[in-house]
This record gives C-alpha cells, sequence and structure tokens, in this order.
C-alpha cells in the first residue's frame, strides 16, 4: 500500500491542488455572475440582484437550480454529437488553463512531500495557454454550425473569426516580455518581477499590456467586443439554441476564461503573487494584509447584516461575517502568514481587473463587427509588432 | 506499471480510437474531430517523451490552426453526410492485405531496433537550439518559407476580393 503510495504520491498531489483550485473557480465563476450583475446595475443607478437571499447573494444558486430544471429542447436537425460536445469543450478548455498558472512562490509541503505552488510546473507554460486559447475557437465554431440555423451559424463564424484574429495580436504582444526575460515560464516572468512596484512589466512593456488587454477582452468575447451574443443583432450569437444546462456552461465559460484573462494579466504585467511593496524590513506590516482585509470585511459585513431589513439577512449575514472574520484571524496566525501571501496578491489584482471588465462591459458601447476586424488587424497587429520590434532594439543594444 | 507507462498507453489508445474512428465516419465534421482528437493525443505522447516545445506547438499550430481551417471549410462548404459503400476490389483484394503486411514489418523492425539515444531532456535547451539553428544555419529557407506564405496570403485575399 505505501508502495503504490509512493509510486503515485505526485499523482495524488495533483489531484488534490486539482480539488483545491476547481472549488474556488467554480465558485467564483458562479459568484462573478452576481458581481457583474451588481457592478453595472449600480453603474446604471439601480440595484441589481437583491432579493434572493441578502444582497442577491443567493442568486448564482437560484439560476444554477434554474438551469437544472428548466426543459432542454434539441432542435430538430441538429448534428447530435457536435450539438452536445460543443458546450462541454468550451467549458473544460475554459477551466484547463489555470493549471499552468503560478498562484505563489516556491514549493509547498503536502503530505510531506514538496511540490509547486501550481497544479502543473511546466517549461513552456506561455505556450501551453496559448495552445488552449487557440483551441477554444472550437467550442465557438462548432456550437454555432451544430445548431442548424442561421442565426448561430452566422454568429459561430464571426466569433470565431474574431477570437482567429484577435489571438495573433495577443501572442505577439507578449513576445516583448519574453525577450526581457528569456524564457517561456510564466513562473520565472514572474520571479522575474521581483522587488515590488517598480520592477513590475507594466511599465517597460506599457504597450504591450495594452495590446494584450484589448486582445484578451476581444478573444473572450465580452463587451465591447461581444456584438456575436448582442441580442439586437444575432438573438442569442451561437449560443441561441441552447437552453438551460447547455447555455449554463457557455456561461461559465465565459466566466472561467474571464478569470483565465484575469490571472494571465497579473502574471504577465503586474508582478502575479509578489506583493507591490518591496521586500524591505520596513515593509514587514503588509504581511498582515490579507488577515487585516479578512477582519476589515467581516467587521463592514457584521454591522451591515445586524441592520438588514429582512430576518433571514439579519440571521445568516453576521454568521458569513464571522466567518470572514475568523478567516482573517487566520492568515495572521505564522503558520498561515507564509503561505497566503502569494495567493492573496495574485486574487487581489485579478479581482481588480475582473471589476475593470465589468466596468467595460457597463460603460463602453458594443464596437460593428467590421470596426472590430479593421481594429484587430490593422490596428493591434501592427502596434503588437512594433512593441516586438522596439523591445528587441532595446534588448540587443543594451547586452 | 509506473505513471508514465500508464499514460502512454492511454493515449496510444485515445490516438489509434480516433484514427479508426476518422475512417469510419460518414459525416466529414466528424472526421475532423476524430483527427483533432489524434493530434491532442500525439502532442501528449511528445510531452512524455520530453519534446514539450515540440507538443506546445502541435496544438497550437495543427489542431489550433490548421484544423479549425479544416472545421470551416467543411462548415461553409455544407458538406454531407456520405454514404457508405463497400470496399473495393482494389482495396479488398491489395490494399488491406499491403497496409497489414506493412503495419507488421514496421512494429518488426521497430521492436529489434538498438533504442534509439536519449532525447535531450533540458527543454529551454531545446527552443534556444532550435531556435539558434533556425536563424543561423537555415535562415535562408526560413525567410523562403515566410515569402511563400504571404504570397499564398496574398493570393488567397486576392481571389476572395474578385467579384463575379
Amino acid at each position: 500500500m505505501s508502495a503504490f503510495l509512493n509510486a503515485y504520491a505526485d499523482v495524488l498531489i495533483a489531484m488534490v491542488k486539482v480539488l483545491a483550485v476547481v472549488i474556488v473557480l467554480l465558485t467564483t465563476v458562479a459568484y462573478l455572475s452576481w458581481f457583474e450583475r451588481k457592478v453595472v446595475a449600480h453603474m446604471q443607478s439601480r440595484w441589481g440582484p437583491e432579493r434572493v437571499g441578502p444582497y442577491g447573494l443567493i442568486q448564482p444558486l437560484a439560476d444554477g437550480a434554474k438551469f437544472l430544471f428548466k426543459e432542454d429542447p434539441t432542435p430538430a436537425g441538429v448534428d447530435r454529437f457536435v450539438y452536445f460536445f460543443a458546450p462541454f469543450l468550451a467549458l473544460s478548455l475554459a477551466m484547463t488553463t489555470i493549471a499552468v498558472i503560478p498562484l505563489g512562490p516556491g514549493q509547498l509541503e503536502i503530505f510531506g512531500r514538496r511540490t509547486w505552488f501550481s497544479i502543473a510546473e511546466v517549461d513552456l507554460s506561455l505556450l501551453v495557454v496559448f495552445a488552449i486559447t487557440a483551441l477554444s475557437v472550437y467550442g465557438v465554431a462548432l456550437a454555432g454550425w451544430a445548431s442548424n440555423s442561421k442565426y448561430p451559424l452566422l454568429g459561430g463564424l464571426r466569433s470565431s473569426a474574431q477570437m482567429l484574429s484577435y489571438e495573433i495580436s495577443m501572442t505577439m504582444s507578449v513576445v516583448g516580455t519574453v525577450l526581457m526575460t528569456n524564457t517561456f515560464s510564466l513562473r520565472q516572468i514572474v520571479e522575474a518581477q521581483r522587488g515590488g512596484l517598480s520592477h513590475w512589466f507594466l511599465f517597460p512593456q506599457f504597450l504591450g499590456f495594452l495590446c494584450f488587454a484589448i486582445s484578451a477582452v476581444a478573444e473572450t468575447n465580452r463587451a465591447p467586443f461581444d456584438l456575436v451574443e448582442a441580442e439586437q443583432e444575432l438573438v442569442g450569437g451561437f449560443h441561441t439554441e441552447y437552453a438551460s444546462f447547455k447555455f449554463a456552461m457557455f456561461f461559465m465559460a465565459e466566466y472561467g476564461a474571464m478569470v483565465t484573462v484575469s490571472l494571465m494579466l497579473s502574471v504577465l504585467f503586474f508582478g502575479g503573487y509578489f506583493s507591490p511593496f518591496p521586500d524591505a524590513a520596513r515593509f514587514h506590516w503588509t504581511l498582515y494584509l490579507p488577515a487585516v482585509a479578512g477582519l476589515a470585511g467581516g467587521a463592514l459585513l457584521l454591522v451591515n447584516g445586524i441592520r438588514y431589513h429582512t430576518a433571514l439577512g439579519r440571521a445568516v449575514l453576521p454568521l458569513v461575517a464571522l466567518v470572514l472574520m475568523g478567516i482573517g484571524g487566520l492568515c495572521a496566525l505564522p503558520a498561515v502568514i507564509g503561505v497566503i501571501q502569494g495567493p492573496f496578491w495574485l486574487a487581489t489584482k485579478a479581482f481588480v481587473i475582473l471589476f475593470i471588465y465589468v466596468w467595460l462591459r457597463g460603460t463602453l458601447p458594443r464596437l460593428r463587427y467590421d470596426q472590430l476586424m479593421n481594429f484587430g488587424w490593422k490596428v493591434l497587429l501592427p502596434v503588437s509588432l512594433a512593441n516586438v520590434l522596439a523591445t528587441s532594439l532595446v534588448v540587443a543594444l543594451g547586452k | 506499471m509506473s505513471p508514465d507507462l500508464i499514460l502512454f498507453f492511454l493515449l496510444a489508445a485515445v490516438a489509434l480510437a480516433g484514427a479508426i474512428n476518422l475512417i469510419v465516419q460518414t459525416h466529414p465534421i466528424h472526421s475532423a474531430l476524430s483527427l483533432i482528437v489524434v493530434m491532442v493525443a500525439l502532442a501528449g505522447i511528445y510531452l512524455l517523451l520530453g519534446a514539450e516545445l515540440l507538443a506546445a506547438v502541435q496544438i497550437i499550430v495543427y489542431a489550433g490552426a490548421i484544423m479549425v481551417l479544416f472545421v470551416f471549410i467543411i462548415m461553409l462548404l455544407n458538406a454531407g453526410k456520405e454514404e457508405r459503400t463497400s470496399l473495393s476490389h482494389a482495396a479488398s483484394w491489395l490494399g488491406v492485405p499491403l497496409a497489414v503486411v506493412l503495419t507488421v514489418v514496421i512494429g518488426w523492425r521497430m521492436g529489434h531496433s538498438a533504442p534509439s539515444p536519449a532525447m535531450g531532456g533540458n527543454v529551454s535547451g531545446v527552443s534556444r537550439t532550435l531556435s539558434e539553428m533556425l536563424f543561423t544555419s537555415y535562415v535562408f529557407p526560413f525567410e523562403l518559407t515566410s515569402i511563400l506564405i504571404l504570397v499564398a496570403i496574398l493570393g488567397a485575399v486576392a481571389l476572395a476580393k474578385r467579384d463575379f
């Protein structure tokens, strides 16, 4: 038994890591929909989900239950296998990229064995991310085609053409970073940004950051590049003929891709799991920031929860607040405080980027399809190539 | 039974199943999807051999761009289900027996040949060596290939723009 455990220890540890990350990812994706609805609503001077549980927090669970119980019709004449397969493909690809993203510095001790602080430590993790992005075109194209209907086909073709075009400028905009660090490994790219805010690649690679951010928003089919999902133009685009659970899978795939892109932006340009404060002794107090955040958030929720206007809210919110404060207190313990720093800063940066993503959706009008394609090919691609040229000149002259 | 061996058999089985499914399916889209499965399984086998760059490039270029082109063509040409016919005489008397003979011969030779020297496991070394060779010894074919692809792109755009 112990021989079996020894041989397969790495596999079992990988499974434990996958379980932990998938649970966090699925919860994040579900509550990202709540977050988006609340933020866009407040930007439009209205409330957003308020009734389904205190502060509308049960809304994602209610939506999930609705999706499970709704009727799931299959249109006539669809290609059965591809129709059922496309949403699975989209969802599984969206959930896979997080496996190679470094979540924290160095190595961890799990059950006595040392393992890297990411699900899979690959030397070419940047290329793996691009490979999975390249494959995610299939989910959209096949869904549009398999639906045997003109609006999905049109939406699916337009969406896949958009994704293919912006994929090119997305990969080109990262080449500058690769030139600066001489490696394809995301962990090495983060390690090259050690030392605080001034070392982040945001500043030397600002053009690359802009190109990558815009291409990524277009790649994930989010506003203002979401013409292919616009109800006014194409009914629902490639997911028109999908109901209940399969539609929920496309929904989750889109949010999963948003989370992946936010993590990639943090890793490539914002220092990844490093804190913006340098590692000097006078910044030692910043180690307690996760604990402070948990305690402050919990206290705020407690104060508001006690005075909430429904009885359920008054009963549940203080309990949630106490749990949050407990987690905050845990983060101050010496056993946890070292480990929690990396994921805390990565999560904070990703959260800020997700907020900007949602902000874009609530603010900007969408681009027309020809404007979108023009922009991708005639503006973003030359700009990212210019970035590659400039960076390689600087790197070569600096040697 | 190390995990590596189990993974190899799994990937090989997936590749074989995909290849057989490719031939057996009647609708071209299903065949194209099976081909994508074969390529992804092959990329997994390259990973097991330590050729990480090759695996990544296989998925990005082959499965992610070339097969997307195939899938688009099949979708846009509205290719329908093929009819299943019986094998022609040439295939059943000549083709299938010769294919079996070929498989046996190749398997025999590979099983009895000396093991090849171990591949370089140092991955970042592979990318560096590859790019050094590409931009020094092989720069002329590289540039010529780029011009060839550029000519192909221009030709495709010119053909698509032509008004009938």
